[in-house]
């Protein structure tokens, strides 16, 4: 992919899309450092790949390959395969995240206490779970687009969502009044 | 449609997503179904909430620049280099981190470079000179003309694009080892550069016809390059890179030591 032609219609279609690139890995990685390196190899991988680009939807596309690229990270970080979720859940309850996130500057900047609660409760979610509702409610994606993205059916979808959802109603309810 | 299909069908409906006929169905079944709207409300207040909580995370601005920096056009040679010496063995994120360095770096001194004003003399001018020519030689395709680890490729290629056939040595025993070469155009000359290689940091080395210096290499630094000047058997050498005082002395020594093919 060295002409210039794809060069630049490869900063005119994906690299607009760096925030949205960056959220998304951002909040699978819970850091800011995995996050940047998560998105900068994804970015190489999409310039890489970006000669087989055939759609209209640059966006899905690329993140489609920050989440690929994430799981590669996420086996060889963690030694974990990305099915094995619950480990997940054990290592950023909402205390322990909480305490990771006290001392970062990005976390002095989620100052408002419902703000917090609600950032915490995202946080301690499931990856399979996070993952839509970040693409839903963070990307504004359709189903069919976080179904492409995360290679699922749109009935499975939306059962994920249903069910990211419910927890985060359960972890958000009991001081509800208060938010 | 029964309670099951409907609940199944909840998050679609307030999402917006299910076609018209299901919206309608699933509306008639949440109006006459208690357990439904309360999951249906619950679900909506957690939409509200995450939408209004704003956690979305911007892309940090050192990250933009230095993605934007490397990627179009820009790096290819530098891959292929990297690929070339196997830089990248460690493989996976981290093996951008120099290049993306690096073009962070180039930008800053290019910038630098511009803000820099003054009226220099001509020994003033010519380094400055070289050490534009050596950020724009890092910037785009264009640290080398040829690629190869070969003296013997490196040197005919020269010819017929000079006037003189420059030096050519090889110091991969010594840890500098030859990269490339281009051609390219200084003080007003077509002059041949040899681009080596200390660890990560190139080397570019311009030689040229004539006697302007003494034997004795002269030893700047400009914008945190380090460059030397010396002339030797009637040809000025110039040297630029951004690896340290002692590196550089020690490549003009193994340079100097070492016949030329």
């Amino acid at each position: 992919m060295a002409d210039p032609v794809s060069a630049q219609r490869f900063e005119k279609l994906v690299l607009p899309h760096m925030n949205s690139a960056f959220n998304v890995a951002r909040w699978l990685t819970h850091n800011d450092q995995d996050a940047q390196d998560v998105v900068q190899e994804a970015y190489l991988r999409a310039f890489r790949f970006f000669g087989g680009f055939r759609g209209d939807d640059a966006r899905a596309w690329l993140l489609s390959i920050v989440r690929n690229t994430f799981y590669t990270w996420y086996q060889q970080n963690r030694g974990h395969a990305p099915d094995t979720l619950e480990f997940e859940e054990d290592m950023h309850s909402l205390e322990t995240s909480t305490a990771d996130h006290d001392d970062n500057p990005e976390a002095m900047l989620i100052c408002s206490q419902s703000r917090r609660r609600v950032h915490k409760a995202l946080q301690s979610l499931r990856l399979e779970y996070r993952e839509v509702i970040v693409l839903r409610e963070l990307e504004e994606l359709s189903y069919k687009e976080i179904a492409t993205i995360v290679g699922i059916p749109m009935g499975t979808v939306m059962s994920r969502l249903g069910r990211g959802r419910q927890q985060l109603a359960a972890l958000l309810a009991p001081t509800d009044q208060e938010a | 449609m029964d309670h099951e299909q409907a609940f199944e069908l909840l998050p679609g409906y307030l999402d917006q997503e299910l076609s018209l006929s299901e919206a309608l169905e699933c509306e008639r079944h949440l109006a006459g179904c208690e357990q439904c709207q309360q999951v249906y409300s619950q679900h909506r207040q957690v939409s509200a909430q995450l939408r209004r909580a704003d956690l979305r995370v911007e892309a940090p601005a050192e990250l933009v620049k230095r993605i934007k920096a490397a990627l179009p056009g820009r790096p290819s040679l530098w891959q292929r280099l990297v690929e070339l010496f196997g830089w990248r063995s460690g493989g996976g994120a981290l093996g951008w981190a120099p290049v993306g360095a690096m073009v962070m770096s180039v930008v800053a001194l290019t910038w630098s470079a511009g803000l820099y004003l003054s009226v220099p003399s001509s020994e003033t001018r010519l380094s400055q000179e070289l050490v534009d020519n050596h950020i724009r030689s890092l910037q785009f395709n264009h640290l080398s003309d040829v690629i190869s680890t070969d003296r013997h490729t490196v040197k005919p290629w020269f010819d017929g694009k000079l006037d003189f056939a420059p030096p050519v040595v090889d110091l991969a025993q010594q840890g500098y080892p030859l990269v490339g070469g281009r051609l390219d155009y200084l003080d007003g000359r077509p002059v041949a550069v040899m681009v080596y290689r200390y660890k990560l940091h190139p080397i570019n080395l311009y030689v040229w016809p004539g006697g302007d210096a003494g034997a004795t290499p002269h030893i700047y630094q400009r914008q945190g390059y380090h460059l030397a000047h010396w002339s030797a058997a009637g040809m000025n050498y110039w040297a630029i890179t951004d690896a340290g005082n002692m590196e550089l002395n020690g490549f003009i020594t193994d340079l100097r030591a070492h016949p030329a093919s």
